[in-house]
């Protein structure tokens, strides 16, 4: 196993700051989030990396980040679409959206397009209930979304793809 | 004291006791699968669920404590019902493959269904699919077959302290598997096999070495030796319904013999070596102050344990191959120049309590100069009994016959070798002749005998006190290393074995017989009884005092700790990716 | 030890000062809405537009402020214009180019834009507005409507009435602070003064003085503080709004969710105060159970009882609280919102809880997804650090309690208090067999109290008005308000908080304003995934633990989703097993193996392959589940199914024995049709048909061709002639 990649600086002192507090393997979760947000994945190699510094078995490293769905273990797309799957979204559609995303990007949920532009994932519900159905692309929320507004805004996505950069 | 009452009959027991053991003592055994007493409780199967007055749910048994004038059901149609239908529930998600399945007739959860009552699915659907995972030399993981009793997790975790095993995703998609979902062979997995033992169903399953064994026997070019551990003849009768702690030791060489075996050795004569050499170590670093506590090597788990998880302690180890190895080394060098036998045409079967000794044989360390391995195959007990009931063998009237010379006799002291204390006894015997010079007045150290988990002594020998401590399963492991670790207390000698109770409790022994429970500690009694009432039956009860040890030392390896000693019965250990984290 | 009291006396002049120095009493304040579901409507947008028409105008007086969210979600972004002695003025759904006529037609013409105002139910800008507590417990005579009694008087009187308006309000928590049931209460905008009074003459006499002689009828004015004065006075003429009684949720949409001195200008703190002042303990666990507040988490645990339970029965000097808010129900922003909206206020509310059981450190799980909330918690946690309301020396009282954030994952089984601890504490969230409670072994196997989030916001309020007042609200065994999500096919969609024993016909339609056009109330499904499917038949049930669980369902978290004639009770059930079988934590096997199971039926029959025994088999496994299951989760798992199929087996049986979906929403029972008589041959269902099922040529009749068609419902959609069917 490769132990040559570096943790980012933040995410180590964050690790010191926590081993100087009580209880201090119950900030694991806390610090995968940490190497989520900013490598966007937990990778073998910082998991492992993780367990090492926390002193936390390695088997446990992995149960938890794949018990809880909002670990992913694979790196994401550039532009993650997330559909809410809660029920208020449910009742007005979400499934229809869903399948238009699918249809248009060519891919299922849970999967990146080869491009390594779009990823479809669904989400537990964002709790803007009242607004349903809606999505997230990165952390943007999108409301009362239907399935012929999807083409229209994954255009708008790829177009905004030099503003962003 | 509280009071209750249980199917209507009256139970006094102490508070703090659980439903499920208030009604074992009115004769009522309650079904159960995850639970096991020397486990934490989980709670999960929901089996031994019974029916308490003022509860709208059924409640675990094994879980919830009696109150006084608790009114319990363990048997209304509700409730059995409810454990059918939970059966059920398991068998939908679980292979149909009973009369192909290694634990066929002998698994926990085929004898619940028939006893439970399933005699239809009414639920049936989709079934979890997975492929057996086959990369670790000694332990075989069919994910398909597990029903998540989380036993395996916990013996890992609580009794081994590897931590190797851990749930991974869940819900329906829930897996046991190493950090990652790891090949064993990738993992810490120390190869001790308790995961196998405990295993309700054939989830864990030992890596089978029967067809190579068969294979090797068939073929007329092949002089094939077979060796059995000290705590084989103390456990193989209750693989043919014989009591625990029936001493088989005649019949299992008729056996053998009976199968096809050129020639039957004793693991003993191994061990008998293996004392010679490791007291020889133990008296050399007392004198010189080095390398102090000598941690000692026979328990391949434990020293796959080192390696992964305390490398910085590997040179406190002593570098005895252990007595398999050291036998098997010797049947290809010594035994095979005696018989005038090509090494290369021998075959070693050696039959061990354990599975991790099919990992040792595979060690580069342990292979002979030449490349081939000393020891060609491991049985387990429980392969060693198939084989037996395969053959037609009527094991229990057979003749009892003798282990073949010279590698065939043995001391009383290789026989403890199998219970956890009995290497440290049996050191204890030869170190102190060895550093008083004088025959010792007492034979028995029972200050180590017995062990539960850990224990530390001082013993006397002449002017010295020795402190020496005994650990049995790796979590009581850990404990004493921590201290040698931080220095908390000088030790001279620490005795460690990776299964609790030592070999007789290895992770290739028979399934226990009903009324016993798996790593039941009357089990684990009762076969070290056998091993001592056999090293109390020997004329000769110490090591170095084999006649056939002696000729060993005059006619080849000189005296103990020679150059050829060290070069034949003598190995290295290395630290073992991945890191063990403790 | 200081002394509690006065630091806190110094701490709200201070805040007050300040609040008069900064001269905002005589600004335009524009109120822009900023929670999540705000921003998701494009408040951030609004923000920047009145900040650059303020800094174009050159315009001093005028200020811009953000508050939480009303829970007013369907009309979002909610702006509010508050002038000097004026009554505020609310605008919904504002757009960039709405906010440019607001700007010129309102804060610089001091004009109202009525068709922008919220509900639209002020076209004009009334003199005065009268709000009237309609409770039905305070009428002295129940047969009354005081809003037509009110009515006439003012005619009598011969008031323009251009010039007042009335309105019926929700009960606006002063029951108990006065005498109940023998008088009538009205609020009056924008002066703020409350009478109260017990006969026809007396009011003459209020209004006299009030709107004649334009002075205060002192002899009738309720000196009173009432806690939703402020929220009424600012929401008091929104009906979705005047039916509540928002006691929880009384600051959101109200303050500014970082501004501590918002906070504390709004009794922040003083209830923390009071209690550290009082230096007793035992006291405010007496005065909690006294409160008789239960668990609103869905459980409906006693709080007080909790807490009790915490010192009763353990020596351990270590303990913790836990504020759950983990609000993992699929359709329930209850939490989110209160925490985006009022995050002080839960803090407090731990912060007397754990001065109650003597507990040192909190930790207040909250969900990954909510990352305003985490935001907002943050910076509340910092701001109370560094004014002494959290840390060492808590007011100078020598109480010590910090607060920590922790995050969930995703999960929702994490809601359960066991599997929330094991989460705290790093690890997969799997529940364990309790008992031990975590009141008696919790975090690290010390004692912990869990409080759900909305628990927590009654706490502050509970300890400032007294436990008598509280449990004057609701109903004998189920106290003070409720808040509930209010989603599906409901007009008003939003946060509702009403007194227990509301019934839901109350809740959907004088609050939610009944169904969406044209569409008949089917089912209404509270709880969520653990809860059930009410009846149209039983919707005159009051929103109460027990009444809810008596009727197959649960009070839940507070989730309630309006199904209509167009929904499937199959699917709808089928769509929460789907959750509840996704979310299993896969420890026990009833609940792991038992919920696939029961997806698999609910499949077969939605599917069409379902024969009648499913229907026995989904009975036997639900009740096997529920009854065996470890944990929540497990036992609740059942409750959508095992409702429905009690509620509505008819429909159940149509989609076994005839094939059919009566809501027409299971795909593979349904067929899309074109009707030859009302297509145009337009193309255009043709053309947007995604698996080109669709043939015929412009201007003829189209056909589907069904061996083709993947019933995406595409067609139907775009139809602009209506001309395809579902049958």
């Amino acid at each position: 196993m490769k132990q040559s990649i570096e943790l980012d600086s933040k995410i180590s002192n964050f690790i010191e700051s926590c081993l100087q507090k009580p209880n201090h393997k119950s900030y694991l979760i806390a610090v995968l989030h940490k190497i989520q947000q900013h490598y966007g994945y937990l990778s073998l190699e910082h998991m492992n990396m993780v367990a090492h510094r926390l002193q936390v078995p390695t088997s446990m490293v992995s149960g938890v980040a794949t018990f809880y769905h909002y670990f992913r273990l694979k790196p994401r797309g550039k532009y993650a679409i997330s559909i809410c799957l809660g029920t208020a979204c449910f009742v007005k559609g979400a499934d229809k959206v869903l399948e238009a995303f699918e249809t248009e990007l060519g891919i299922k949920m849970g999967e990146t397009t080869p491009d390594g532009l779009f990823s479809l994932e669904n989400s537990r519900c964002l709790g803007v209930c009242a607004l349903a159905p809606v999505i997230t692309i990165n952390e943007r929320i999108f409301s009362k979304v239907t399935a012929q507004n999807v083409p229209g805004l994954i255009n708008k996505v790829k177009m905004e793809i030099p503003m962003t950069e | 004291m509280v009071h209750l009452k249980i199917d209507g009959n009256t139970v006094t027991v102490p508070e703090g006791t659980t439903i499920l053991h208030a009604a074992e003592q009115i004769g009522i055994h309650i079904p159960r699968l995850c639970y096991h007493p020397d486990l934490s409780v989980e709670g999960a199967c929901r089996i031994c669920i019974v029916e308490v007055e003022n509860n709208s749910n059924f409640l675990p048994s094994c879980a919830t404590k009696v109150h006084e004038n608790m009114q319990v059901q363990t048997n209304s149609p509700e409730i059995r019902r409810a454990r059918r239908d939970l059966i059920e529930l398991i068998l939908d998600n679980h292979p149909r493959e009973c009369q192909t399945c290694e634990r066929d007739g002998n698994c926990e959860l085929q004898n619940l269904a028939y006893t439970l009552g399933v005699r239809e699915r009414l639920f049936e659907g989709r079934r979890k699919k997975y492929k057996i995972e086959k990369s670790s030399p000694s332990v075989i993981r069919d994910t398909e077959k597990c029903i998540l009793c989380r036993r395996c997790v916990r013996v890992c975790s609580e009794i081994q302290g590897v931590y190797n095993l851990s749930q991974l995703y869940r819900g329906f998609d829930t897996v046991v598997a190493p950090a990652y979902n790891a090949p064993m062979e990738e993992s810490v997995c120390i190869a001790c096999g308790q995961c196998i033992n405990v295993c309700p169903v054939a989830a864990f399953i030992e890596n089978n070495s029967t067809e190579q064994v068969w294979q090797a026997l068939a073929d007329p070019k092949k002089h094939v030796i077979v060796q059995i551990a000290p705590s084989i003849r103390a456990a193989i009768g209750e693989g043919f319904n014989q009591l625990p702690g029936t001493s088989m030791t005649g019949q299992t060489v008729t056996a053998l013999r009976r199968l096809g075996f050129d020639a039957v050795f004793d693991t003993n004569f191994g061990a008998d070596l293996t004392i010679v050499e490791e007291a020889n170590e133990l008296v050399n670093r007392l004198e010189s102050g080095e390398k102090l506590p000598l941690l000692t090597s026979c328990s391949s788990g434990w020293i796959k344990f080192l390696e992964h998880f305390y490398p910085e302690l590997i040179p406190f180890a002593s570098t005895c191959k252990s007595p398999m190895s050291m036998l098997s080394t010797l049947l290809k060098t010594y035994y095979a120049e005696l018989v005038k036998i090509d090494p290369k045409d021998i075959h070693v079967v050696a039959v061990m309590p354990c599975v991790a000794k099919k990992f040792e044989i595979q060690r580069p360390e342990l292979a002979s100069p030449h490349g081939y391995p000393y020891t060609d195959s491991v049985l387990t007990t429980r392969e060693l009994v198939w084989m037996i009931k395969a053959y037609g063998i009527d094991f229990v009237h057979l003749p009892e016959q003798e282990f073949d010379a010279p590698l065939g006799f043995s001391t009383g002291a290789a026989d403890i070798f199998g219970t956890t204390g009995g290497v440290m006894e049996a050191a204890l015997r030869t170190a102190a002749e060895k550093l008083t010079g004088q025959p010792i007045k007492e034979i028995n150290f029972t200050q180590v005998r017995q062990v539960k988990g850990l224990k530390e002594a001082s013993v006397k020998i002449g002017d010295t006190s020795l402190n020496v401590a005994v650990a049995n399963g790796l979590t009581n492991a850990k404990t004493i290393l921590e201290k040698v670790k931080n220095k908390e207390k000088e030790f001279h000698l620490i005795e460690l074995m990776a299964c609790p109770g030592g070999c007789i409790g290895g992770g290739g022994q028979p399934y226990p017989p009903e009324g016993y429970y798996v790593l039941d500690p009357e089990i684990i009694k009762l076969r070290a009884q056998a091993l001592y009432k056999i090293d109390e039956a020997k004329s000769v009860r110490l090591s170095h005092e084999n006649k056939f040890i002696k000729k060993l030392y005059q006619d080849y390896l000189k005296y103990p700790g020679s150059e050829v000693a060290h070069k034949l019965l003598h190995t290295s250990y290395s630290p073992r990716e991945p890191k063990g984290i403790k | 030890m200081g002394n509690p009291g006065s630091f806190y006396k110094q701490l709200s002049e201070s805040y007050h000062s300040e609040y008069i120095r900064s001269g905002l009493l005589k600004k335009i304040i524009i109120q822009v809405g900023s929670a999540t579901c705000e921003k998701a409507a494009g408040s951030d947008l609004v923000w920047q537009e009145f900040n650059k028409l303020i800094r174009a105008s050159g315009r001093d007086d005028i200020v811009i402020k953000q508050t939480g969210c009303t829970g007013r979600c369907a009309r979002e972004p909610i702006v509010g214009v508050f002038s000097p002695n004026q009554i505020p003025i609310k605008y919904e759904k504002i757009t960039v180019p709405k906010v440019q006529t607001i700007f010129q037609d309102h804060i610089i013409g001091g004009q109202t834009v009525p068709e922008l105002v919220l509900d639209k139910k002020t076209q004009k800008r009334y003199d005065w507005v009268i709000t009237t507590c309609s409770s039905r417990r305070c009428h002295f005579d129940k047969e009354t409507d005081l809003k037509i009694l009110l009515q006439d008087h003012l005619e009598k009187n011969d008031l323009d009435p251009d010039t007042v308006r009335v309105f019926h309000g929700g009960c606006m928590g002063l029951c108990g602070r006065e005498k109940v049931g023998k008088q009538h209460i009205m609020m009056i905008f924008p002066e703020k003064i409350i009478y109260r009074f017990e006969t026809e003459s007396q009011l003459d006499e209020i209004i006299q003085s009030h709107f004649k002689s334009k002075t205060i009828a002192q002899k009738y004015q309720t000196k009173t503080d009432f806690i939703t004065e402020q929220f009424f006075s600012l929401y008091g003429d929104v009906a979705f709004f005047n039916k509540q009684t928002r006691l929880t949720l009384r600051n959101c949409g109200l303050i500014d969710p970082e501004s501590l001195g918002d906070y504390i200008r709004n009794k922040g703190y003083e209830a923390l105060s009071r209690i550290l002042e009082q230096n007793n303990p035992e006291k405010v666990i007496e005065q909690v159970m006294a409160s008789g507040l239960r668990g609103r988490g869905g459980g409906g645990y006693p709080t007080g009882q909790k807490w009790k339970n915490a010192v009763t029965y353990t020596q351990d000097p270590q303990k913790y609280i836990v504020c759950n808010a983990d609000e993992g129900d699929p359709g329930a922003f209850m939490d989110r919102s209160a925490l985006e909206g009022d995050p002080f206020i839960i803090i407090e509310g731990m912060t007397i809880g754990a001065y109650a059981i003597g507990a040192s450190q909190g930790y207040i799980y909250v969900r990954a997804e909510y990352p305003l909330a985490i935001q907002r918690l943050e910076n509340a946690i910092e701001k109370a650090r560094k004014n002494n309301l959290l840390g060492k020396n808590i007011m100078n009282s020598g109480f010590n309690f910090d607060v920590e954030i922790r995050l969930g994952a995703g999960a929702f089984v994490c809601g359960e208090e066991t599997a929330l601890m094991y989460s705290i504490e790093g690890k997969r969230g799997q529940p364990r067999i309790r008992p031990p409670y975590p009141t008696q072994s919790g975090l690290w196997g010390h004692p912990t109290v869990i409080n759900n989030v909305e628990t927590l916001a009654n706490i502050p309020t509970i300890l400032l008005y007294g436990a008598d007042w509280f449990s004057q609200i609701g109903t004998p065994k189920s106290k003070g308000t409720k808040v509930f999500a209010l989603a599906g096919n409901v007009k008003n969609t939003g946060l509702v908080e009403v007194p227990m024993g509301t019934t839901l016909r109350e809740i959907i339609f004088d609050i939610g304003g009944g169904l969406l056009e044209g569409r008949r109330l089917k089912a209404v499904q509270t709880g969520g995934p653990s809860g059930g499917c009410i009846p149209e038949s039983q919707i005159d049930t009051t929103v109460d633990y027990e009444s809810l669980a008596q009727i197959g369902s649960i009070m839940g978290s507070g989730g309630m989703i309006i199904l209509d004639d167009r929904d499937c009770i199959v699917a709808t059930a089928k769509y929460f097993l789907e959750f509840t079988q996704n979310e299993s934590c896969g420890k026990c096997v009833p609940c792991r193996e038992g919920t696939l199971r029961m997806l698999e039926i609910l499949e077969r029959i939605s599917e069409g392959n379902g024969v009648p025994e499913d229907l026995d088999k989904l009975e036997r496994l639900g009740n096997l589940i529920k009854k065996t299951s470890l944990c929540g989760l497990g036992q609740t798992a059942p409750n959508p199914v095992l409702s429905a199929l009690k509620n509505f087996r008819d429909e159940f049986l149509l989609h076994i024995d005839e094939k059919t979906c009566p809501a027409k929403k299971c795909s593979k029972l349904i067929k899309y049709q074109i009707i030859p008589d009302k297509c145009t041959g337009c193309t255009l269902c043709a053309r947007r048909c995604p698996v080109s099922c669709i043939t015929g040529k412009s201007r003829q009749v189209h056909i589907i061709q069904q061996e083709k068609c993947i019933k995406c419902g595409e067609c139907y959609n775009v139809c602009k002639f209506d001309a395809v069917s579902i049958i």
